[in-house]
């Protein structure tokens, strides 16, 4: 019973999280393309920092001279570290769950047992990113530029390697990287969303103006409802305008000269009455080539 | 106009204000923190996420409002994950991890790391035979540039002087800052290696144990091998027990993904990251401290004794701390 009809690729995605309430709670997994946008922010404002950090501790050290050098030098060492492995371990474990990256796109990190998203979970996911993440890039910069000693063929063969883990997700149904797997976490979308305008309730104005017969509100199901449901949300006037002609033509209403919008209004207001009830009565009509 | 009203507009709108309000708590509460929010949110929150579970399953059955729809799956997951998502105080994580987690997680653990010791030890005797029968050996095992001229042709006397070579304590911080930071970056790499059915951590660990027994050696031989020991164990009782409790870590990890015997692999390697993280959690300390007493302690302190001292107080404080026995909790 989805009550929003979703694409293939979109089903693909869809699981289900069963509530101690007994509720079946949808939640769509992130795609490998959201994550590695989400990643890419990640490293973007990690790189931003560090290269600040950089600067400002140059700056630091050429102004107070030789003696600073030393405490110059544990702040780099313990903020990259702590910048390295704390950042994605901070905002994992905030209310949120999601790294700023992560936000950005509506993601979130949460337990695959639907239970809570425990510290050692959070730290085990970035700890293998280590193997996922750092060893390859650090590979793929180190190995051409070390001149010599390491062999080509096993620089390659080191690649390949590290390209098993690095391209884990794209391999398994629920986009799990190695982290995931073994802090036995997944990511999901759970955007923000925003309460939405009832489109009846308007129609619900306009409807005394219109007659429609029984039969005329029998013409569509579900699926044509929630397409002129968008297009009434929308409001784009031409569209408006020729899905208020195709509908008239299609179920020969007469309107004379009620305004396009009006009319759609009124009659995504009956159909929708009309559907509702039946679907109280246990009957949902999945689209108009649904008899019944 | 009321007659014209749906059923599910009339649903939509006597319900809106507690959805309102519901959105208004979690979003106090992702923006901020879950002590943000007052103790009358605290109490409302359930009972507004059971009404909007409620609500959701309601509008599923009997409205054809999208909008609506969309707005309540995202709301109730929201909620869901507020409500049974992590609600412990840090206090509370924090004295949890130490009293329980961390030593539980490392006891556990007691197997692999027994294997990991062996592991270590073998690479070290291997080295030290090796190098017994041709010194040249040395230079596969140990690194030029972390050697700094600790090899089989240094001198006595320069071996001696780089045991209490006492640069004062200027530099100390920043060679001991840099020593944890590398330690536990390699320690993370031994533990998510594990993930490749452990044989990278067991070749780590090799590795490891085969630098320890040549270095060992080029001291024996020049008769320095006590003195040595003090100079190692100082720190070394620290940081060789959490790069062998990594290495463990990384090895159960392998035996889930290699051997998950009843459990489908996912569970298994699951159920190993979950025992195993406290522990990781717990290297990353340890090599904090093994830090602390390598950059500082060592250098400080020049006594064989007084290090010999400190590398057994470490062994029994690591040892009581993970191994001890512990009062039983009433009723468990």
């Amino acid at each position: 019973m989805t009550a929003v009809d979703l694409t293939p690729a979109e089903r693909k995605r869809q699981r289900a999280l069963v509530t101690p309430e007994g509720l079946e709670l949808r939640l769509e997994l992130a795609s490998v393309g959201q994550r590695l946008g989400a990643l890419i922010i990640d490293m973007l404002i990690i790189g931003g920092i560090t290269l600040t950090t950089i600067i400002v501790l140059l700056l630091v050290a050429s102004a107070v001279g030789e003696s600073a050098a030393e405490l110059v030098a544990v702040v780099f060492f313990l903020g990259m570290f702590l910048l390295r492995n704390g950042y994605f371990l901070a905002y994992e474990m905030s209310a949120k769950a999601a790294t700023p990256g992560k936000r950005v796109l509506g993601l979130r990190v949460a337990a695959r047992d639907g239970g809570r998203l425990r510290f050692d979970a959070v730290f085990t996911r970035n700890a293998l990113r280590e193997l996922e993440l750092f060893l390859p890039l650090s590979l793929m910069i180190a190995g051409p530029f070390s001149g010599g000693g390491v062999d080509g063929w096993i620089y390659l063969l080191g690649l390949i390697w590290c390209g098993v883990f690095v391209f884990l997700p794209v391999f398994n149904a629920d986009r799990l990287r190695a982290g995931d797997l073994v802090a036995g976490t997944w990511v999901l979308r759970a955007p923000r969303q925003k309460m939405l305008r009832d489109m009846a309730d308007e129609g619900a104005l306009h409807r005394p103006a219109f007659d429609f017969t029984p039969a005329q509100l029998d013409v569509y199901g579900v699926k044509e409802l929630q397409v002129l449901e968008q297009v009434l949300r929308t409001g784009d006037r031409a569209t408006v305008r020729a899905v208020a002609d195709r509908i008239a033509t299609k179920i020969g209403y007469v309107r004379g000269d009620a305004p396009d919008g009006e009319f759609l209004r009124a009659y995504y207001h009956g159909i929708r009455g009309r559907l509702e009830s039946r679907l109280l009565m246990g009957r949902r009509r999945k689209d108009k080539f649904d008899a019944a | 106009m009321s007659e014209n009203q749906l059923k599910s507009q009339r649903f939509r709108r006597e319900r809106e204000a507690d959805w309102r309000r519901l959105e208004a708590i979690v979003d106090k509460a992702e923006k901020r923190s879950a002590s943000a929010l007052s103790d009358a949110e605290i109490l409302a929150m359930p009972v507004l996420y059971r009404s909007a579970l409620s609500s959701l399953s309601v509008a599923r059955a009997t409205s054809l409002d999208q909008g609506l729809i969309g707005y309540l799956e995202s709301l109730a997951t929201r909620a869901y994950f507020f409500v049974y998502g992590a609600r412990s105080t840090p206090q509370e994580q924090l004295a949890s991890f130490f009293s329980r987690d961390w030593p539980g997680s490392v006891r556990g653990l007691w197997r692999e790391t027994l294997i990991a010791l062996a592991i270590t030890l073998l690479g070290a005797v291997v080295a030290w035979w090796l190098i017994g029968s041709d010194s040249d050996w040395f230079f596969g095992f140990v690194d030029q540039a972390l050697a700094d001229g600790r090899d089989p042709t240094a001198s006595r006397e320069a071996l001696r002087a780089t045991l209490y070579h006492d640069e004062g304590a200027e530099g100390l911080s920043a060679f001991s800052t840099y020593l944890f930071t590398h330690n536990a970056q390699v320690a993370l790499v031994a533990f998510a290696l594990g993930f490749a059915f452990g044989a990278p951590t067991i070749v780590l660990l090799l590795m490891n144990g085969a630098m320890l027994g040549a270095v060992v050696h080029v001291f024996v031989e020049k008769g320095l091998g006590f003195e040595f020991g003090g100079w190692l164990l100082i720190h070394g009782v620290t940081e060789l027990f959490a790069i062998i409790l990594a290495g463990a870590a990384g090895l159960k990890i392998g035996w889930a993904v290699a051997f998950p015997g009843q459990d489908s692999r996912l569970e298994a390697l699951s159920g190993a990251g979950r025992s195993t993280g406290a522990a990781m959690v717990g290297v990353v300390l340890m090599l904090l401290c093994a830090g602390l007493l390598e950059g500082f302690g060592r250098q400080l302190i020049v006594n064989d004794l007084a290090r010999y001292g400190v590398a057994a107080a470490t062994a029994l404080i690591w040892g009581l701390y993970f191994y001890g026995p512990r009062p039983r909790k009433a009723g468990a």
